[in-house]
């Protein structure tokens, strides 16, 4: 059962305290920042194998960058739920005449909802920095999978957060699921450098799909034709939330 | 009538029993407490009540629906203030008071004349666009018990409301919730373990110990229990001498006596005081300091959990002992 108001309010209680929490923005933009400063300028000459013929680093860093800031604020969307768990606001929820199904809803919406601006300011942040859009009619099409990225990984986030009970324990776990996935994406170079055995890896996660679709779009370079990225990525985004939904409603307040 | 009635509930945690069989019934308009020390099982009960759990046996309803399969309907009837703070911080009074009532499906008109009258009850109404995170605990409470109050519920779940506030706060968090029992007709469920909370704000208690009601009824019922003023008297080395002389006389129940002191059951004891002394300094005996003690919830607790009047001193200290420490957690 999905009630619409309780989603709405869950989204506006994420956007109010999100803007007010002026640290967590610049927090959550510094990381691709610098990544994107320094890494698109000290690589700007290097010849990077298994880079397509005239294409520069910048090109293929950007959809990358903009692909690890919503793998990094969603997946932490997480954390937001084990505060309220741990300062009670998950209570007052738990006692509302709302579905779990609307709770868990309602946080992936208003999670998404903030990974996916931080994402768009860091594209915005890249024309500067010499980005060229590859199609300006069809880069807005790059809203898609980065709405596919991060409700893949807040339900990651949901489902971590639901075994867990304290924040240090979850940031750990995320740690060690988080960079692995960042690492085997390709967001920093091209997969097809790695050796045959953990490109694998690289293919049994979803953030490899959403970095070569957001390229496809923003950068008019993929690896795999968009659709097949595309599909990847519905399907999992589709039994994360379901798993999210499951483990949320089995979890213990 | 009867707003909430329970039978025989069960709930275990591992080997632990939570709640052994418990039954009781509150009814319509009432406050009623559950009163016993931490880990006794009051919050559970209390979970199980407002549907966070689901008993292993046994029933409960509230208004005739089932905790476990109309939990919907019982939650739209319920307001719940938890033991441990639940508000968001990082939202303004306001705020928390709007989210909640959009969560319970208030229009919009409704939550506005709403919130504009518990600010006003709770005389928060020049904080009210403010940050939480900048009150002090007892506003905090006060509001809490304001949101839970929003979407006018039939039955109020209080757990421990006034815990870690000090005497003047609590004072008057016990107003509030006579004023909103009285002026709302709410059903009222308190769950503490201030003995003077549950003196001055029940009007049924339930004593609660090792997960079962051990006693119920009201505060007065169960101070008659004791059966007499409790009158201590310091009289030096020559407590078995008094001892002997007392005995037959002034309509003593009981007399006991710990190291130096005589501890005596009487009835209106307030007036034998004099007599008692006068008595005793014709015998040549002097008395060095006489202290009374009118039967409280506090004797009856410690009646029923089988901890004897001679044990009070120490049991009410290490008592302390716990209460500081949780308020040096907060």
């Amino acid at each position: 059962m999905i009630q619409l108001i309780p989603i709405y309010v869950l989204w506006l209680r994420e956007m109010k305290k999100f803007f007010r929490m002026k640290s967590r923005i610049i927090g959550m933009l510094t990381m691709p920042f610098f990544m994107l400063v320094f890494l698109g300028l000290g690589f700007r000459r290097a010849e990077i194998p298994g880079l397509s013929g005239s294409m520069d680093y910048i090109q293929f860093l950007v959809p990358g960058m903009v692909g690890m800031t919503i793998l990094f604020s969603s997946s932490f969307t997480g954390v937001s739920i084990l505060m309220d768990r741990q300062f009670g606001f998950l209570k007052e929820i738990m006692v509302a005449p709302v579905s779990r199904l609307s709770i868990v809803i309602g946080r992936i919406i208003g999670g998404g909802f903030t990974s996916v601006m931080q994402g768009c300011v860091i594209l915005l942040f890249s024309l500067f920095l010499g980005f060229q859009l590859f199609d300006i009619v069809i880069a807005p099409m790059a809203i898609i999978f980065m709405i596919l990225i991060s409700i893949c990984f807040i339900s990651l986030g949901l489902i971590c957060a639901s075994y867990m009970k304290d924040v240090h324990g979850f940031t750990m776990i995320m740690n060690l699921i988080v960079y692995p996935i960042f690492l085997l994406s390709g967001a920093l170079f091209p997969i097809s450098n790695l050796p045959e055995f953990v490109r694998v890896f690289s293919y049994g996660s979803p953030l490899t799909y959403g970095v070569d679709g957001l390229r496809g779009l923003l950068s008019g370079h993929s690896d795999l034709p968009l659709i097949v990225d595309f599909f990847v990525l519905v399907l999992v985004a589709f039994a994360s939330v379901s798993v999210a939904a499951y483990a949320f409603k089995k979890s213990q307040i | 009538m009867e707003a909430i009635i329970t039978r025989n509930l069960m709930k275990q945690f591992g080997s632990l029993i939570a709640v052994d069989n418990v039954s009781f019934s509150v009814n319509q308009g009432e406050i009623f407490g559950l009163l016993g020390p931490n880990g006794a099982g009051k919050t559970t009960i209390i979970n199980m009540l407002i549907t966070l759990l689901c008993p292993d046996s046994g029933f409960a309803s509230i208004n005739g629906y089932s905790i476990c399969s109309d939990m919907d309907y019982i939650r739209r009837q319920i307001g719940v203030i938890f033991q441990d703070p639940s508000l968001d911080v990082n939202l303004t009074a306001r705020e928390n008071l709007d989210f909640h009532g959009m969560m319970y499906g208030m229009s919009f008109s409704d939550r506005k004349t709403r919130i504009s009258e518990i600010l006003e009850i709770l005389e928060l109404s020049d904080r009210a666009d403010d940050m939480v995170e900048n009150f002090s605990g007892g506003m905090k409470r006060r509001l809490e018990i304001g949101r839970g109050l929003m979407h006018s519920p039939k039955v109020l779940f209080l757990d421990e409301p006034t815990l870690g506030l000090d005497a003047q706060t609590r004072r008057r968090i016990w107003d509030y919730i006579r004023k909103l029992n009285q002026q709302f007709l709410i059903t009222v469920i308190i769950t503490t373990h201030y003995l003077e909370e549950a003196d001055f704000l029940c009007d049924r208690v339930a004593i609660i110990d090792h997960g079962s009601i051990v006693a119920l009824d009201t505060p007065d019922n169960l101070k008659n229990v004791i059966g007499g003023d409790i009158l201590i008297l310091e009289c030096g080395e020559y407590l078995h001498h008094v001892l002997t002389l007392l005995n037959g006389t002034f309509e003593i129940i009981d007399m006991k006596t710990d190291e130096s002191r005589l501890i005596l059951t009487l009835d209106s004891a307030e007036k034998k005081i004099p007599q008692i002394i006068s008595f005793l300094q014709e015998n040549r005996i002097g008395v060095f300091s006489v202290s009374l003690k009118k039967p409280s919830l506090e004797e009856v607790f410690l009646y029923y959990t089988g901890r004897s009047i001679r044990e009070e001193k120490g049991s009410m200290s290490s008592h302390m002992h716990a209460m500081m420490a949780r308020r040096m957690r907060q």
